[in-house]
C-alpha cells in the first residue's frame, strides 16, 4: 500500500520539484536542465514513431534543426537594424537578403515556420516512402542520407546559412531580451509545460485504437493489410507527428542554448537521438524522458572531462542496452515491480 | 458446374502466375456461387495457396482475371479487395500475439479505417456486437480478454477465422485451417465452417480427406497449377487420374 502511494505520489513529486527549479537552481543549471527537457520533447516522438510504429529514423536532427533554424532566422533578423544583414552574411560579403529569408522577419511566420514546417516536411517524406512500402533498413538508412544532406547544405551554403558556426548571438525574442533571468525562467516553464503536454498527447494517442493500430502494423504488417487496413496513412501520421515534436524541440533548444548549428542537426546527433531512447526505453513515454535527460547530463559531465571519451562511451552504452535491456530503463523498472 | 451468372460470386478466369519461367498457376479457373462452399485440394505444390495469393492481391498474375460480382479486382489494393467482401485465413495462424482475443476480433470489426476515426478509444456499439456475436461462434468467449499470443495452436487458428469473419467478408478463404490440429479440433472446426457457410461463401483448402468429407462440399483438384477434376468427394476417390497424381505425389 505504502508503496503503491510511492508509486502513484512520484510522478507529482517530479512535477513539483521540475515547476520549483528555477528557484532552486543556478541560472547556468537551470539552463542546462532546460535544454535536456527541449531534447526530450523529441525522444516522445521517437517513442511514438520508432517504439510504437517501429520506423526507425536516423534523420530526426532533419526536423529538430529545420525548428531550430526557423526560430534561429527570426532571431537574427528581429535583433537587426531596419534594412540590414545578419552578421555573417555581412562577413561572407552578401549584399542582400535572400528572399527566403525575408519573411522570418515576422514573429507569426516564424511561429508557423516551427509548428508547420517540420511536420509538413516530416509528412511528406514519410508519404512518399511508407507508399512504395519502404521500411527497416532501408527506410532508416535514407533518413540518416537526409541528415546528412542537410547538414551538408548548412555547411557548403555558408553565406545564407551561417556554415559550420551556425546561428548565434541571439539578444531577443519576440521582443523580450534573453539575458533577462526572468525570461529565462519563463523559457523554462515553457518547455517544462510543451514537455508535459507532449507526454500527456503522445500517451493519449498510445491509449487509443491509433496506438493500437500502428502497434498491429508492426507486429503483422501482412495480416493487417489483409484484414483490410493500409498501413501507408498511418505510419505517415506517426512520422509527421515525430518530426512536429522534433521540431518544437529544435526550437526550444536553440532558445536555450543560445545557437544552433550543423553539429547538432547530423548523422551523429541524429543517432545520439536514438540512442537517447533506447536507454529510458522506446516503448515507455517516461522512460524515453528520464534517458533523455540522465544521459544529456552524462554527456554533459564527461565530455567536459573527457572530451574525445563520450563518443566510445555512448556507443558501448547503446551496445550495452541493446544486449542487456532491450526495454531500457522503464523495462527495467517494469521487470522490478513484476 | 452451371452457376447462373446472378449467383456467381466469384470467377477466377485464366489466371497464370509465372515465378520466372516457373508456372505455379497455368491457366487456372474456377466460378463460386453465393453462399456456395468449395473445397480446394492438391498435392504440396500444386498451386493452391498461391490461388488465394492471386485472390487477394498479394501476388498479380501475369494473364487472367479475377471477378467479384463481376467487377474486375485482378489490380485493386489489398485493402481494396478486402473493402469488396474478400478476407483470407493464412495457413500459418497471423494473430497478433500481444493483443487480447476481443482486441484482435475488435481491429477486424471495425468498418471505416480511415486514421483520424481512430483517435478515439473503445469501440462503437457495432463493433462490439460483431465482437461478442464472433466469440460465441468461434467458441472462444470465456478467453475474451486472454492475450492472443498464448493461446493454443488450435485456439489461435480459430480465432484467426474469426478475425477474417468478423471484417464481414461475403467471401471468406481458409487456407489449411486445420494445419497442426488433432481429430477433435478439426472436428470442430469443420462444424464451424459448416456453421459459417450458411450465410457466406468459403474457399476451403485442405489434404485431410476426413475433414473434406465432414464438410460435405464440392471438392476441386488441382495439379500443377492446372485444373484436374471437379465434383463430390465420392467422385474424387473414384476417380483414376486424381489417385495417380496423389500416388505419384507421395512417392
Ligand atoms: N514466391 C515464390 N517464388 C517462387 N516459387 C514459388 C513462390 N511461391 C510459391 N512458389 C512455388 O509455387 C508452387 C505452388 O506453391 P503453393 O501455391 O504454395 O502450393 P500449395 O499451397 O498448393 O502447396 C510451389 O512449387 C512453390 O514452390
Ligand atoms: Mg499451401
Amino acid at each position: 500500500m505504502v508503496e503503491l502511494m510511492r508509486r502513484r505520489g512520484l510522478p507529482w513529486l517530479l512535477l513539483l520539484a521540475a515547476l520549483a527549479a528555477p528557484f532552486l537552481m543556478s541560472g547556468y543549471d537551470l539552463n542546462l536542465l532546460a535544454r535536456f527537457m527541449a531534447m526530450a520533447i523529441l525522444s516522445l516522438g521517437l517513442v511514438l514513431l520508432w517504439g510504437h510504429g517501429g520506423i526507425l529514423s536516423l534523420g530526426q536532427g532533419l526536423f529538430f534543426g529545420l525548428g531550430g533554424y526557423a526560430i534561429a532566422m527570426h532571431m537574427k533578423l528581429a535583433d537587426l537594424p531596419g534594412g540590414s544583414l545578419p552578421d555573417f552574411m555581412v562577413w561572407t560579403g552578401r549584399t542582400a537578403l535572400p528572399g527566403w529569408w525575408a519573411p522570418f522577419a515576422s514573429p507569426a511566420f516564424a511561429l508557423l515556420a516551427v509548428l508547420l514546417l517540420p511536420a509538413l516536411a516530416g509528412a511528406l517524406f514519410a508519404w512518399s516512402m511508407v507508399r512504395r512500402r519502404i521500411g527497416g533498413t532501408y527506410f532508416a538508412i535514407i533518413t540518416q542520407a537526409l541528415a546528412l544532406a542537410f547538414a551538408t547544405f548548412l555547411i557548403s551554403r555558408q553565406e545564407v546559412t551561417g556554415g559550420f558556426n551556425g546561428l548565434t548571438g541571439f539578444q531577443s525574442l519576440f521582443g523580450w531580451q534573453l539575458a533577462d533571468q526572468k525570461v529565462g525562467r519563463g523559457l523554462y516553464w515553457l518547455t517544462l509545460a510543451l514537455l508535459c503536454l507532449g507526454f500527456i498527447g503522445i500517451r493519449a494517442l498510445l491509449a487509443s485504437r491509433f496506438g493500437t493500430l500502428l502497434g498491429a502494423m508492426r507486429d503483422g504488417e501482412n495480416r493487417m493489410r489483409f484484414l483490410g487496413y493500409d498501413p501507408a496513412p498511418y505510419r505517415m501520421v506517426a512520422f509527421g507527428i515525430a518530426a512536429f515534436l522534433a521540431g518544437l524541440s529544435g526550437a526550444l533548444f536553440t532558445l536555450h542554448a543560445g545557437v544552433i548549428s550543423p553539429a547538432m542537426v547530423g548523422v551523429v546527433p541524429s543517432i545520439e537521438m536514438v540512442i537517447l531512447v533506447a536507454v529510458g526505453g522506446r516503448m515507455s513515454p517516461a522512460g524515453a524522458i528520464f534517458g533523455t535527460i540522465a544521459v544529456c547530463y552524462a554527456r554533459d559531465f564527461i565530455s567536459s572531462s573527457f572530451p574525445d571519451l563520450w563518443l566510445y562511451l555512448l556507443g558501448a552504452l547503446f551496445i550495452a542496452v541493446v544486449t542487456l535491456l532491450p526495454g531500457g530503463l522503464a523495462g527495467l523498472v517494469r521487470q522490478r515491480r513484476a | 458446374m452451371t452457376t447462373a451468372t446472378a449467383d456467381l460470386l466469384l470467377a477466377v478466369d485464366g489466371v497464370t502466375v509465372d515465378y520466372s519461367g516457373f508456372k505455379a498457376l497455368d491457366g487456372f479457373s474456377l466460378t463460386l456461387g453465393r453462399r456456395e462452399t468449395r473445397v480446394v485440394i492438391g498435392p504440396n505444390g500444386a498451386g493452391k495457396s498461391t490461388l488465394c495469393d492471386c485472390i487477394i492481391g498479394r501476388v498479380r498474375p501475369s494473364a487472367g482475371r479475377i471477378l467479384l460480382r463481376g467487377e474486375d479486382i485482378t489490380q485493386k489494393p489489398e485493402h481494396a479487395i478486402v473493402g469488396a467482401g474478400i478476407c483470407r485465413k493464412f495457413q500459418a495462424p497471423g494473430v497478433l500475439a500481444a493483443l487480447s482475443v476481443a482486441q484482435n476480433l475488435a481491429l477486424a470489426a471495425r468498418r471505416d479505417r480511415r486514421w483520424w476515426k481512430a483517435l478515439g478509444t473503445g469501440m462503437s456499439a457495432a463493433e462490439q456486437e460483431t465482437v461478442a456475436a464472433v466469440l460465441a461462434e468461434i467458441d472462444l468467449a470465456g478467453r475474451r480478454e486472454v492475450l492472443a499470443g498464448t493461446l493454443s495452436h488450435g485456439e489461435k487458428q480459430w480465432l484467426e477465422i474469426g478475425m477474417v469473419v468478423a471484417t464481414g467478408a461475403e467471401l471468406l478463404l481458409l487456407d489449411e485451417p486445420t494445419a497442426g490440429m488433432g481429430p477433435a479440433e478439426t472436428s470442430r472446426t469443420a462444424a464451424l465452417i459448416r456453421r459459417l457457410a450458411q450465410s457466406r461463401s468459403v474457399l476451403v483448402i485442405d489434404h485431410d480427406m476426413r475433414f473434406v468429407e465432414e464438410l460435405g462440399a464440392q471438392v476441386t483438384v488441382m495439379h500443377q497449377g492446372r485444373f484436374l477434376f471437379q465434383g463430390g468427394i465420392a467422385d474424387v476417390r473414384a476417380d483414376a487420374q486424381v489417385a495417380q497424381v496423389y500416388l505419384g505425389s507421395h512417392r
